[in-house]
């Protein structure tokens, strides 16, 4: 149970964030991907003032062996960087790109009841399903 | 907008990131956390992911403005929205990570993967989105 509270107050202040920094707001965001007269480059600063934090932080970690509380650090590969890699990450910005949501401020705008995030979080986790059916055959194809 | 509110709310989920990596060694990556609820980290993940949704609420609570997200008006609107979900989706899931996963995350564990996920979803993000306007 006490493994919890981590999770807990880190998922609220991953959501408070999202809403105070304008990100969970599509217009915002496309606000700022839209490089046209009346560009706003306010949101460069959330993910600005995150690496603010997350950076030194993650740099002073290194020195540990362990977290504080679990048995070790989930290590995500940081290579390589393949053709897998670049055509998600392209398709994540196309879709962002269109109607201006990433994955946190739909959640977020899901529990706010905001009814684009009732399409779209639900087209979300399709496509997450075609991509487990899709991976391997992009794998198969070059290797 | 504001630049303060922009910087705070970043830092407030670069705390987070920073937070749930030193104590639990976790990533928080909200894809990544959404696609693998599963197994015995099922329950955490649903736990974060609640939160996550609860926090909206209580910075509303405290002051923030509501983000605005209607259904749009036209069919063509809708399936616009269905298809960005569903690529969002998909991509996500192939390059294993999002704004926060990469962004957030990767970067600071200076992850090569990352740095190239994170510079081809912003540039096409922006592409995308500055073409659609022009189209307009």
């Amino acid at each position: 149970m006490n493994r919890l509270v981590t999770p807990l107050l880190c998922g609220a202040l991953f959501g408070a964030g999202l809403v105070i920094s304008g990100m969970a707001d599509p217009s915002i965001v496309l606000g700022f991907l839209t490089l046209a007269p009346g560009w706003n480059p306010a949101l460069a600063l959330v993910m600005g003032g995150a690496l603010v934090i997350t950076v030194p932080g993650f740099f002073w970690l290194r020195r540990r062996a362990r977290p504080f509380v679990a048995e070790q650090f989930v290590m995500p590969p940081t290579r390589p960087v393949d053709h897998v890699l670049i055509l998600g990450a392209a398709l994540f910005g196309l879709g962002w790109g269109l109607a201006g949501f990433c994955p946190g401020p739909a959640i977020v705008s899901l529990g706010l009841g905001q009814g684009a995030a009732l399409l779209f979080v639900p087209a979300f986790l399709i496509g997450g399903k075609i991509a487990d059916f899709v991976e391997p055959l992009l794998r198969h194809r070059s290797a | 907008m504001n630049l303060i509110l922009a910087l705070l709310g970043g830092m407030l989920i670069g705390a987070s990131a920073l937070l749930l990596y030193a104590v639990e060694g976790k990533i928080a990556g909200i894809s990544g956390i959404v696609f693998s609820a599963t197994g015995v980290e099922r329950v955490w993940k649903l736990v974060f992911l609640a939160s996550l949704m609860a926090g909206g609420w209580l910075a509303i609570g405290v002051g923030a403005s509501t983000p605005h997200a209607p259904v749009p008006a036209t069919p063509g609107g809708i399936t616009l929205l269905l298809l960005a979900g569903l690529s969002v989706g998909v991509g996500t899931r192939l390059s294993k990570g999002c704004t926060s996963g990469h962004g957030v995350c990767g970067l600071a564990r200076l992850s090569p993967r990352s740095l190239a996920a994170v510079m081809t979803f912003m540039g096409i993000g922006m592409m995308t989105a500055t073409a659609l306007r022009y189209a307009h």
